[in-house]
């Protein structure tokens, strides 16, 4: 399952096992309620848990993305691995996202 | 060695899951390396989204507009069709749908072309469809349908040498 913690003016997104379209609604959905309802600055998207990814992950990222960079804002992608680093690659969207 | 399934369901995002996870489940005996099934698993999932979204028009998932309409509750009914074939160590995955279909496919194709930027839709489906597997081929009819041909070369061993 996907958590959501907010520490100081970050929001910690803990990403679930699988992030496909069915569930990448609903994160975007809360991610936004959370960055509305604390004053958010950066986001830190957390890939650990994450076994499965498709292009509906880029999406969300880059969703996030934009509504905060326009306010200096930074998304960070941490516990990256090979075959999800290679997505955000070929997307181009690890040139906006600071990759961990 | 020759094996297949084809498999019918509702165009609708809770059943995204069940299609690559049943294609990880027909190759599975082949001992696919973790990226194989990696690489497998995304590219069926783009095409089957696709089909959901774009082909059916059916893009609630699971929490989007949770208020209103539920992901299980599509705005147009239509069935997308999965089909797996297992020849010697070559994989053939067909995903088809009788959705709105394709205007321009070059077009499509072309990755960060997305026709749905407000449903946060990256663009990037056929460019990892490319990049993960083999071959693919696409054909489209507007108003008719869509049908996604993929193939990967497995490389797992000697399991298909034995008869012949
Ligand atoms: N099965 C389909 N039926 C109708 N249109 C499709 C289908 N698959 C893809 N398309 C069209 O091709 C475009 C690009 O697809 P894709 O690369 O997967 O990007 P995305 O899904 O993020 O838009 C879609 O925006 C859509 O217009
Ligand atoms: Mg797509």
């Amino acid at each position: 399952m996907e958590e959501f913690h907010v520490i100081d003016n970050c929001l910690m997104v803990r990403l679930p096992e699988e992030i496909d379209h069915h569930r990448a609604g609903y994160i975007a959905e809360q991610a936004d309620c959370y960055i509305a309802q604390n004053a958010v600055e950066h986001v830190v998207f957390d890939f650990e848990d994450t076994k499965f990814m498709d292009s509906s992950g880029i999406g969300i990222i880059a969703g996030r993305y934009k509504q905060i960079s326009c306010l200096g804002g930074k998304v960070y992608a941490i516990h990256v691995n090979r075959q999800i680093g290679r997505m955000l690659h070929m997307s181009g969207i690890s040139s906006l996202v600071d990759i961990r | 060695m020759k094996n297949e399934i084809e498999l019918y369901f509702d165009g609708i995002s809770n059943n995204e899951s069940l299609a690559r996870v049943t294609v990880a489940a027909f190759v599975a005996h082949l001992n696919p390396t973790l990226e194989e099934l990696a690489d497998i698993k995304t590219a069926v999932s783009e095409a089957v989204t696709n089909s959901i979204i774009h082909g059916y028009e059916n893009y609630h998932g699971y929490g989007k507009y949770t208020g209103s309409i539920p992901a299980y509750l599509p705005v147009h009914t239509g069935k997308v069709r999965l089909y797996c074939l297992l020849e010697k160590d070559v994989l053939h995955i067909e995903v088809s749908d009788k959705g709105r279909g394709i205007e321009n496919i070059d077009k499509a194709m072309e990755p960060l072309y997305t026709t749905r930027p407000e449903l946060e839709r990256s663009g990037m489906g056929f460019a990892f469809m490319e990049a993960f597997m083999d071959d693919l081929e696409v054909e489209s009819t507007p108003g008719q349908g869509t049908t996604v041909r993929m193939k990967k070369k497995m490389t797992a061993g000697s399991w298909f040498d034995g008869e012949e």
